[in-house]
C-alpha cells in the first residue's frame, strides 16, 4: 500500500488550450485514497477537460501528472486504464443489445489477473463470477445475464461503474452521475461510493447539485474560468461560500416564488392517454388544470411521459384520447387536439415550448443565432424571400437582455456553451410574449449562474401572467420554484401537490408509486 | 528511469474551431499544388517523360483551341446543371443517387416528342412541348422515392439508385423501338434532315444557349437555397426533422417538393442533352454526371456558385486527362490515376480545414498542416 501522504493522482501546472481558448492554466490538483472529490465550477470552467487529460482523451500542453508520486504519460484511454483510472461519462458507452457480462468484458484481452481469456473462445463464467464478486463487495446490485436494453438508467450505470472496477480502477471519475437518478437512485449510488472509499479507492466526482456536495463528498476543489480557485473541506464548508468561490461574486441562493396573481384556468388537460409507435402506453387518463400566473411543476423519474405530455400538448404527438382545452381571457374554450404547431398559433394560442432536446428539437446546432429565431417567425410575409433582418435585430436583442456569451450572432450555435444554448432558446420562446410556457428539463447541465437565470425569467413569465408547466428533474429545485407539483409515474398521475406545502420524501415517493398504490 | 515512462504522441489531431476564409483556400491550393507534384514524380518514374510537358498537353486539352474551350464549357454546364439539380436534395440530407435515371427520364421524354412529333408540328410548339415533358418526367422520376420516403420512410439511397436502373430498362426498351437504322440497336441522331425539335444555335454558338441556362439555374439555385423560405425550410429538414416538426414544418410534404425541384433541374439537363447537344438517345447519355455531380457539390458544400469552381476542377482533369493518352500514346488509364490523385489531395484538403495536427514539439512551435 501506499503511504498515505503520497496522493493517488496529482496533476502539477496542468495547461491545456484549444485553438485560443484557455481550458484550463496551471492547475494543480491532488486526489488521495479513500478520499471522495467534488470538482466544482460553473459550465466551461474546465473541469470535464481536467478528467479527460486525466483519462487519457486529451494530452496537456504543459505541466505533468503523477500517479502515486511518479511522473506518467497519458496518452490513451488504454494508457489510463493501465494506471487504474477509470471515468464513468455522462453518455454511457454501452452495447445495447449485449449482456452486462460481455459489455463488462468488451476489447478487453486479459482477465483482471492478467490471464489471457480468449484464445479464440469467449468464456463468460469466468468474468461473470468476478462480477458477482465485485457487485458482493460493494454492494451493487447487477445481474451479469441481464441484457443492457433491459436495464434502467440507473443500472446502465452501475454496469459502467462495474466495468471500471472489473479493469482494476483504483482511482474513479464520475462526470454527473446524479443527472439522471432519482433521490433513492441516488441514495444508493452514494451508498456503493461510500463502500469504494473505505476500501481504499480514489473518487472524483463532478456535480452541480451542492447538496450532493456535502452528502457524499470529503474534499471540494473549485475551478474558475480553467483555473484552480482552491480547494475546501467538506465539513467546514457551506453551499453558500462554495457558490461565491465557484462564480467569483456573492450570488443568492434562494429561488423566488411570488404568489400567484389572480390564477384562472389556462389549459385544461382532461383524460388524456397516449401511445408509443409501438403500441406501449406513454400517458395513461393524465387530467391536470394549468393556471394563469402560476409555476405547475412536473415531477416523475424520467421517461414517465414528461416528453410525451408536453409534445402532446404542442401537437407534436398523436393522441388517443382525451383533450387539451385552451381557454382564453373572455373564457371561451378552444381545443388543442388534432392542430400542429402551426395550427395552434393560427388559433391565436402563444403557446411557447422548451423541449428537453435542445439542439436535436428546439434548435439546429448548425445554423447561427439568427437563422434559429428565424424558426419561429419565417413564415410571416407574403414574399418567399425570407426576412432575414428581424430575426437578426431579434437575436441581437436576445444576446443583449440575457448576456449569452457568443462570439456574434452569426456564430453556429452548436458552438455556444450548454448554458448560452439554453438562453438562446428560452429566449426565443419567451419573446413570442407566450400565455403558456412548457420547459421540459430547462436547467439540465446548467452552472448555477444560468440556472439562476432561467429562474428567473420563467418567474418573470409567471408574473406576466403566464402558464408555466416545468417539467424538472431535481426536487429541491422543484419544491422551491413550483406552486403545485403534478407527479407523473409510469405515465399516470400519482397525485398534485402544494409545492409550498410539500416535502421532498413525499414527493420522491409518489415518483415510485402508480396512483398512490406502490409497485413491484 | 520508471518503466512506464512514455513519451508524448508524436501527433496529435484536434477539431479546429474556426478558420479564416483565405486560410481554407491556401490548403486546398496548397493540396493541388503537392498533388501536382506528387504526380510529376510518378509521371516522370513509370513514363520517364518531362511532366511539364504532360501538364503542358492537360491544359491544352482543355483550353487550346476556341473548339476545345466551347467543348469544356458545354460539358461543365450540363455536369454543373446536375449537381446544382442535386445540390437541395443533399442539402436535406436525402441521398439522391438517382441523378442519372432523373436526367434519362427527361432524356426519354424529349426523344420521344422529337421521334413521334418531329415533321407533324411546327419547331417551336414542339421544342416547348419536349420541355415541359421533360420536366415532368424529371420530377416525376424524383418524385416516387420522394413520396415513399415521405409516407414510409423507405431508404431513399437504395430506392432513388434502383430507379436508375429501371430508368435505363425503359430507355434501352424504347431504343429499340425507335432504333434507326433497323437492326443497328441504336437511334443514332434524331431527325438528322430536318432537325426538327433542334435548339436553335445563339450568336452561331451551338453551345453558347446551354452555357446561358447553366447560368440562370446556378444563380436561381443559389438564391433558392440561401434567401428563399422553402430553401430554408429545407435546410431545418435536413439538418434536424425532430426541429422541423417542432416548428410546423410539414416534413414530408417538403422532402416531396425539394424532390420535385431536384426533378426538374435533372429533367431540364436531359432536355438540353439531347435537344441542344447530343441529338440522340442511348442509355448511357447521362455520363455518370449523377454520380459525378454528387461530388461536385460535396466539394463545394452546396454552394451552387462554388460548384462551378469543383466542377471545373472535375471537368478540367477528365478532358486533360484524356489528351494525354492520346497526345503521348499512353493507357487512358494513366489519365486517370493523374486524376485520382489530384481528386484524393482535393478531397484530403478537407480534413486538414477541418482539423488541426500537431506534432510533437521539439523546441519549435508545432507545425501546421
Amino acid at each position: 500500500m501506499q503511504n498515505s501522504n503520497t496522493p493517488a493522482v496529482s496533476m502539477r501546472n496542468i495547461t491545456k488550450t484549444f485553438g485560443d481558448v484557455v481550458a484550463n492554466h496551471k492547475v494543480d490538483l491532488d486526489i488521495f485514497r479513500g478520499e471522495v472529490l467534488s470538482l466544482l465550477g460553473e459550465n466551461g470552467s474546465g473541469k470535464t477537460t481536467l478528467m479527460n487529460m486525466l483519462s487519457g482523451i486529451y494530452y496537456p500542453d504543459e505541466g505533468e501528472i503523477l500517479i502515486d508520486g511518479k511522473p506518467v504519460k497519458i496518452s490513451s484511454p488504454k494508457d489510463a486504464f493501465n494506471y487504474g483510472i477509470g471515468m464513468i461519462h455522462q453518455h454511457f458507452k454501452l452495447v445495447n443489445v449485449f449482456t452486462a457480462a460481455e459489455n463488462i468484458v468488451l476489447g478487453m484481452e486479459e482477465d483482471y489477473e492478467g490471464k489471457h481469456i480468449r484464445k479464440g473462445r469467449l468464456d463468460i463464467e469466468t468474468p461473470s463470477e468476478r462480477i458477482r464478486e465485485i457487485c458482493d463487495a460493494y454492494g451493487f446490485d447487477v445481474n451479469p445475464n441481464q441484457k443492457v436494453y433491459d436495464m434502467s438508467v440507473s443500472q446502465k450505470q452501475t454496469v459502467e461503474i462495474v466495468k471500471a472496477l472489473y479493469r482494476g480502477a483504483e482511482i474513479l471519475i464520475l462526470d454527473e452521475p446524479t443527472a439522471v437518478l432519482t433521490p433513492q437512485e441516488t441514495d444508493k449510488l452514494f451508498a456503493v461510493l461510500r463502500n469504494m472509499r473505505e476500501d481504499g479507492k480514489a473518487i472524483i466526482i463532478i456535480t452541480h447539485k451542492l447538496h450532493e456536495v456535502e452528502a457524499i463528498s470529503d474534499k471540494v476543489a473549485v475551478l474558475r474560468k480553467g483555473e484552480f480557485i482552491g480547494e475546501l473541506i467538506t465539513k467546514e464548508t457551506n453551499a453558500q461560500e462554495m457558490t461565491n468561490m465557484m462564480v467569483g461574486r456573492e450570488v443568492k441562493l434562494n429561488i423566488d416564488r411570488p404568489e400567484p396573481k389572480n390564477p384562472k384556468p389556462r389549459l385544461e388537460v382532461s383524460g388524456l392517454t397516449v401511445r408509443s409507435d409501438d403500441g406501449l402506453l406513454k400517458l395513461d387518463d393524465v387530467s391536470f388544470t394549468a393556471n394563469t400566473g402560476e409555476v405547475l411543476g412536473i415531477a416523475g423519474i424520467s421517461g414517465c411521459g414528461q416528453k410525451e405530455l408536453l409534445e402532446a400538448i404542442s401537437g407534436l404527438q398523436d393522441i388517443e384520447k382525451g383533450d387539451v382545452i385552451y381557454i382564453n381571457d373572455d373564457g371561451s374554450r378552444e381545443s388543442l387536439i388534432g392542430a400542429n404547431p402551426i395550427e395552434i398559433e393560427n388559433k391565436g394560442v402563444a403557446l411557447s415550448f422548451v423541449p428537453e432536446d435542445r439542439l436535436g428539437m428546439g434548435l439546429v446546432g448548425n445554423m447561427d443565432l439568427s437563422d434559429n429565431m428565424m424558426l419561429r417567425s419565417f413564415r410571416k410575409g407574403k414574399s418567399i424571400f425570407t426576412n432575414r433582418k428581424t430575426p437578426r435585430n431579434l437575436a441581437q436583442k436576445v444576446v443583449n437582455d440575457l448576456e449569452v456569451v457568443t462570439p456574434g450572432i452569426s456564430t453556429p450555435v452548436r458552438r455556444l456553451s450548454g448554458g448560452n444554448v439554453q438562453k438562446v432558446l428560452v429566449g426565443r420562446e419567451i419573446e413570442r410574449a407566450p400565455s403558456v410556457l412548457l420547459t421540459a428539463y430547462a436547467v439540465r447541465g446548467l452552472d448555477i449562474n444560468a440556472s439562476y437565470t432561467i429562474y428567473d425569467l420563467i418567474n418573470k413569465q409567471k408574473e406576466r401572467g403566464v402558464a408555466v408547466v416545468f417539467v424538472g428533474e431535481d426536487l429541491d429545485v422543484l419544491l422551491e420554484l413550483s406552486d403545485r407539483i403534478l407527479v407523473l409515474c409510469g405515465g399516470k398521475v400519482s397525485g398534485i401537490i402544494d409545492g409550498r406545502t410539500a416535502d421532498k420524501n413525499e414527493v420522491g415517493l409518489l415518483m415510485t408509486r402508480i396512483g398512490g398504490e406502490k409497485i413491484g | 528511469m520508471d518503466k512506464n515512462k512514455k513519451k508524448e504522441p508524436l501527433i496529435h489531431i484536434t477539431k479546429r474551431k474556426e478558420i479564416s476564409r483565405s486560410r481554407e483556400w491556401a490548403i486546398r491550393l496548397g493540396s493541388i499544388l503537392i498533388a501536382l507534384i506528387v504526380c510529376a514524380i510518378i509521371t516522370t518514374l513509370t513514363t520517364h517523360l518531362n511532366p511539364l510537358s504532360v501538364y503542358a498537353s492537360m491544359w491544352e486539352g482543355s483550353f487550346g483551341s476556341e473548339r476545345k474551350m466551347w467543348a469544356l464549357s458545354k460539358e461543365l454546364s450540363i455536369l454543373l446543371m446536375v449537381s446544382v439539380a442535386l445540390a437541395p436534395s443533399f442539402k436535406m440530407k436525402f441521398w439522391n443517387l438517382g441523378g442519372e435515371g432523373q436526367v434519362l427520364a427527361g432524356v426519354l421524354a424529349t426523344s420521344a416528342c422529337m421521334i413521334t412529333l418531329g415533321g407533324k408540328i411546327d419547331n417551336a410548339p414542339l421544342i416547348l412541348m419536349s420541355l415541359v415533358t421533360a420536366l415532368i418526367a424529371g420530377a416525376v422520376w424524383a418524385f416516387i422515392p420522394a413520396f415513399f420516403r415521405a409516407k414510409w420512410n423507405t431508404n431513399e439511397t437504395l430506392f432513388t439508385l434502383m430507379m436508375n436502373y429501371v430508368a435505363t430498362q425503359i430507355v434501352a426498351y424504347f431504343i429499340i423501338r425507335w432504333e434507326s437504322p433497323k437492326g443497328s440497336g441504336k437511334v443514332g441522331i434524331i431527325n438528322s434532315n430536318t432537325e426538327a425539335g433542334w435548339l436553335p444555335y445563339v450568336a452561331g454558338k451551338q453551345y453558347l444557349l446551354v452555357v446561358l441556362v447553366a447560368i440562370v439555374v446556378t444563380i436561381l439555385m443559389y438564391i433558392y437555397l440561401k434567401y428563399s423560405k422553402q430553401g430554408y425550410e429545407l435546410s431545418v429538414v435536413g439538418e434536424s426533422e425532430n426541429t422541423a416538426r417542432y416548428v410546423g414544418i410539414n416534413v414530408g410534404k417538403v422532402i416531396m417538393r425539394t424532390l420535385i425541384v431536384t426533378g426538374l433541374v435533372c429533367g431540364l439537363t436531359g432536355f438540353l442533352l439531347v435537344a441542344a447537344t447530343d441529338h440522340t438517345i442511348t442509355t448511357t447519355l447521362a455520363g455518370g454526371r449523377g454520380f459525378l455531380g454528387v461530388m461536385v457539390a460535396w466539394l463545394a458544400h452546396f454552394n451552387p456558385i462554388g460548384m462551378v469552381l469543383s466542377g471545373l476542377l472535375i471537368v478540367f482533369m477528365s478532358r486533360g486527362a484524356s489528351e494525354i493518352s492520346t497526345a503521348f500514346g499512353l493507357n487512358r488509364s494513366f489519365g486517370d490515376i493523374i486524376t485520382g490523385i489530384i481528386l484524393f489531395f482535393v478531397i484530403g484538403s478537407e480534413f486538414f480545414i477541418n482539423y488541426k495536427v500537431h506534432f510533437r514539439k521539439s523546441g519549435k512551435e508545432a507545425a501546421d498542416a
